[in-house]
């Protein structure tokens, strides 16, 4: 006979063992290994949470009493899960992309993270899920009654309420030990998770196993069992269609908005993937969960005492049968069910509650600002720990108050309908651009008023906790406030006359309110952020950079994720944005990544308040910031464009700039070239024309004068000549329509040819030469060389003015080169003339000797043809040309 | 007293050409050839007309134009410049500088005495 101590002691060794496969799951995330612990298995089996032990124990009681109807249960979830897995996808992935912590901080993030609505849904939260915990307090307790009924000796109701105060302890430990390691509550808890996990194993398990039991060891087959289901009142079809639509509705949104789901399928979530998985996977849980629920019940009916209790016929008929073994492991699953839905709902609710209420409260005390002494990390868990504590308590509580009766048992779907509430507000939010934080706050209070007011209140029962007068007449007497016949709906189911209310209420309140008010600049922004979470996982920074600094920011940081972390954070970003040390620049990136990681900490809200203060604006407006942004764009771009454009422009300018310097230098060159021109024609010409008017008019003039007229008028018209002459040379030369005559000559040859050409010798004028150097065959234009050796000779002929002029010839090969030197022992040129000697009609000094200054450009130009050059070489007695030219003209001496 | 004319030029021909001319007719002609030191003769010799090569080695003749405007001794002594060059530019800036009369080589003979003889006559 099993006796109570010996259940204590199973129990014991079970949350023992629980214990040990946290630890050894958390410690194996810790060291990184265990990736099997990160597979969509485990996640499929945390979300059965779902399945408490109300559906555990309540199924079966349930179809006892309803039939099919406990079927909507599962109906719901599972059309949730394979139907709307997009949504929930959307959902997962704002949850990561926002490190939202719980359906408190995810509604509070949508619309501004507002802690006002935070607050409101960590209420509703609080409300609707406190009698659930009592529910699953009482579901144990009660399964401890019933083995004690076998052994009456036990039974009293202290012993039963202490039973609930033990379990309650437990849990609250259990969950502190392994819900609060980190306070990052967005860091997965891969210990309560793998627990979680494997209760669900468990439950399942023991279920099946007390099906297969009940089917073919207490109704002798399928078969028979079939029968036993057609004889029962079970097969009577008798579920009204509004009901089970209304149902299947409500179990769907439960599932959607329930705090601890949430948990689980969006906050746990380690991979979005697994979701794709647990859409197939989950659903075949629920069967599986739900495949023995209608024979367990027929045989249950056919076989226990009619006042049995059919919720605890998965227990009582093992017991019944005398299959303590069996009992004890279907205890065990329904001690699985409760307490992993207790565990995960005390996280999930404490995490609400700590973040939404106890630590604003907490900063507000202390001054509003971060920057306190004393370690908020350590206030954090110590804040969650305690809402953990007062979750689990407050369950208790409830359950010790409301008297562990049967209204207990309706109170699942209460609860459903109350958590539904968040439903509009949650996927307007995920939908709806337009949803606004007044919209979601409106909506919300209305469907929790009329919750309260239609369901949960009479709930307890007629003048329990409202008046029997109200039930019946309706608040102040109003009839069409009946809370259960409200606006004269009457004949309907209770449940769904209050799904119906506080939905259809809701829903017009939240989207009459929401198209009414204007969302402010965080709304919008956090709205997109999560209306097009596909489109742009990664957040836009909703920070101005510039302002915080960065040392206090590390500050508040330390003390919120510890001081390893922080500096590992900030260092990691000082790194990426390419300094070193520990301060990054408090740009509007690195500010959004540490608000996401701060707020998986402390709360969106609360991040976002921390850190406005430390950045110094307390709310950020989106019109600012998007304008701000907008302009950096539009500048950026503008500027880019400007910048190719002015350096485009600056190139255009330059070549402009340059194309009209040569123009203008080639104009002022041509100018001056024809004035040149024009002065060196004309000036032969006037006395051209002025002797030959002399001649002609003046009369009585002497022979020596006419000779001396007439000689003039020869000597101009030959340097007319001569002019136009190297003006033609010249321009032919320039043109490069050139031809030359290249034929082989003895350098001596031509520079005999020169000599005798400027007169030779004569006047005293010497000539210096070394003939043995001179035997060189050139291959060149013959003419053109001697016409340069012609002019340099004349040069010097002309210009030199020592007293005794002497032209020394020096020839000499010089590398690949071969150089021919033309210097005379006169004055020289002067340093600031030698540049422009080689120009056109440059002229120096003050002599006008016959020359029109074109001879050395001429030189030049024919020395270019040549591929030689001329130069002047400075630093020598006098004036020194040094005419070059390269050696493969020269062919070997004779 | 003959009427004396200063003549500003560097061409040797063209001086004689002008000197012949001049002297022909009763004036009493000197010449200079570079621009150096032109302004001293000027004031030297007070010479009743002034003729004036633009382009003298040593300075150009719109410069010593200039000085000699700008010398109250000197006054308004009638000046006729002489250029080679024959560009519209040219016969502007001499009127700029104060020019009495301009003329472009090559002259008629006939015509540079007209033009000393009415610049003295004025």
């Amino acid at each position: 006979m099993t006796t109570p101590n010996l259940l204590v002691l199973v129990c014991i060794l079970y949350v023992t063992f629980l214990f040990a496969v946290a630890f050894a799951a958390d410690r194996a995330a810790l060291k990184g290994r265990g990736t099997w612990l990160r597979s969509p298995l485990i996640y499929t089996l945390s979300l059965s949470i779902y399945c408490t032990a109300w559906t555990f124990y309540g199924a079966v009681g349930y179809a006892a009493r309803s039939g099919l109807e406990f079927v909507t249960i599962y109906l719901g979830p599972t059309l949730v899960m394979i139907g709307w897995w997009w949504t929930l996808r959307k959902m997962v992935r704002i949850g990561r992309s926002q490190r939202i912590t719980s359906i408190a901080d995810m509604i509070s993030s949508r619309y501004g993270k507002s802690n006002t609505l935070a607050v409101f849904v960590t209420l509703i939260a609080v409300v609707g899920t406190t009698p659930y915990i009592a529910l699953q307090l009482q579901s144990v307790t009660l399964s401890f009654a019933a083995f004690s009924k076998v052994d009456p000796t036990l039974t009293s109701v202290v012993r039963l309420r202490s039973t609930g105060l033990y379990v309650a302890i437990g849990l609250a430990v259990f969950t502190i030990l392994f819900g609060t390691r980190n306070v990052d509550a967005n860091e997965r808890h891969h210990g309560v998770v793998m627990a979680i996990a494997l209760e669900a194993v468990v439950k399942l398990f023991a279920l099946l196993a007390v099906g297969v039991f009940v089917v073919w060891g207490l109704g002798d087959g399928i078969s028979n069992t079939l029968d036993v289901i057609d004889a029962s009142k079970i097969a009577e079809w008798d579920v009204p269609g509004g009901r089970w639509a209304g149902l299947t509705m409500l179990s769907a949104a439960a599932f959607i908005c329930l705090p601890r789901i949430f948990q689980v399928m969006v906050v746990e979530n380690e991979d979005e993937g697994h979701l794709r998985t647990a859409t197939w996977a989950f659903p075949v849980y629920l069967m599986l969960m739900s495949l023995f629920v209608i024979p367990i019940a027929a045989v249950g009916l056919k076989l226990m005492p009619s006042d049995a209790n059919p919720d605890l016929f998965v227990l009582t008929l093992p017991l019944l049968a005398g299959e303590d073994s069996l009992a004890i492991l279907s205890f065990l699953g329904g001690f699985s069910s409760a307490t992993s839905m207790v565990i995960v709902a005390a996280i999930a609710l404490s995490t609400m509650v700590s973040n939404h209420i106890v630590m604003p409260i907490w900063l507000r005390m202390r001054g509003g600002t971060a920057m306190v002494a004393g370690d908020v990390r350590d206030v954090a868990l110590l804040a969650r720990r305690l809402s953990i504590a007062g979750v689990v308590m407050l369950g208790y509580l409830y359950f010790r108050l409301s008297g562990a009766g049967t209204a207990l048992a309706a109170i699942g779907l209460v609860s459903f309908v109350g958590l539904s509430q968040f439903l509009p507000a949650l996927m307007g939010g995920l939908f709806w651009r337009g949803a606004t934080r007044m919209g979601a706050l409106a909506g919300l209070s209305v469907g929790f008023l009329l919750w309260l007011y239609c369901l949960f209140l009479p709930s307890f029962g007629p003048g329990v906790l409202l008046p029997v007068s109200v039930i019946e007449h309706g608040l102040l007497g109003q009839s069409w406030l009946r809370p259960q016949a409200l606006f004269g709906a009457q004949g309907m189911d209770k449940v769904v006359h209050a799904v119906m209310w506080s939905m259809l209420l809701n829903c017009a309140a939240f989207l009459l309110v929401s198209l009414l008010t204007f969302p402010k600049p965080v709304e919008r922004l956090q709205g997109a952020q999560f209306v097009n979470v596909f489109d742009h996982s990664s957040r836009p920074g909703s920070w101005t950079g510039g302002l915080a600094q960065s040392e206090d920011l590390l500050i508040m940081t330390q003390r919120i994720m510890g001081a390893t972390e922080a500096q590992a954070l900030f260092s990691g970003m000082a790194r990426k944005q390419g300094l070193t040390g520990y301060l990054p620049e408090p740009s509007t990136e690195f500010l959004g990544v540490l608000e996401r990681e701060l707020s998986g900490s402390v709360g969106a809200a609360t991040a976002h308040a921390m850190i406005s203060q430390i950045v110094g604006r307390a709310t950020v407006s989106v019109e600012d910031l998007l304008a701000v942004a907008d302009e950096a764009a539009q500048i950026m771009e503008y500027s880019s464009r400007l910048e190719a454009k002015s350096a485009e422009q600056a190139r255009t300018a330059r070549q402009l700039r340059e194309a009209n310097d040569k123009l203008t230098k080639l104009s002022v060159q041509k100018d001056s070239f024809l004035s040149q021109v024009s002065h060196e024609l004309r000036t032969p010409m006037t006395s051209i024309r002025a002797f030959s008017e002399i001649l002609r008019d003046a009369g009585g003039l002497n022979p020596e004068e006419q000779q001396k007229y007439s000689s003039i008028i020869y000597d101009e018209s030959r340097r007319l000549t001569r002019l136009l002459d190297d003006l033609l040379d010249l321009s032919v030369l320039e043109s490069g329509q050139v031809t030359l005559n290249m034929q082989l000559g003895l350098l001596s040859d031509m520079l005999d040819r020169a000599v005798a050409a400027t007169g030779g010798t004569v006047d005293g004028f010497r000539i210096e030469r070394d003939l043995p150097s001179e035997q060189i065959v050139l291959n060149t234009d013959v003419d053109r060389l001697s016409q340069v050796f012609i002019n340099l000779i004349a040069n010097a002929h002309k210009y030199c003015d020592a007293d005794q002029p002497v032209l020394r010839i020096e020839v000499r090969s010089a590398g690949d080169k071969l150089e021919i030197d033309f210097a005379d022992n006169g004055t020289g040129i002067q340093m600031a003339d030698q540049t422009v000697i080689f120009e056109k009609f440059a002229r120096i000094g003050v002599s006008r000797a016959a020359g029109a200054g074109l001879g050395l450009a001429i030189c030049r130009e024919i020395m270019a043809r040549l591929g030689g050059e001329i130069s002047y070489v400075p630093g020598q007695s006098g004036a020194a040309f040094r005419v070059t030219l390269p050696q493969e003209m020269c062919m070997a001496a004779h | 007293m003959a009427r004396r004319v200063l003549l500003i030029e560097d061409e040797p021909n063209i001086i004689e050409a002008i000197s012949f001319i001049l002297s022909r007719d009763g004036w009493d002609v000197k010449s200079h050839s570079n621009g150096h030191d032109a302004m001293e003769i000027v004031r030297a010799r007070r010479p009743d007309v002034i003729i004036l090569d633009v382009m003298l080695p040593g300075r150009s003749g719109f410069d010593i134009l200039a000085d000699i405007r700008a010398d109250p001794d000197l006054g308004k002594v009638p000046v006729l410049m002489l250029t080679a060059r024959g560009q519209q530019k040219d016969r502007e800036m001499a009127e700029r500088a104060g020019a009495t009369h301009y003329m472009t080589k090559p002259f008629s003979n006939a015509e540079v005495l007209d033009v000393v003889r009415s610049l003295v006559g004025s």
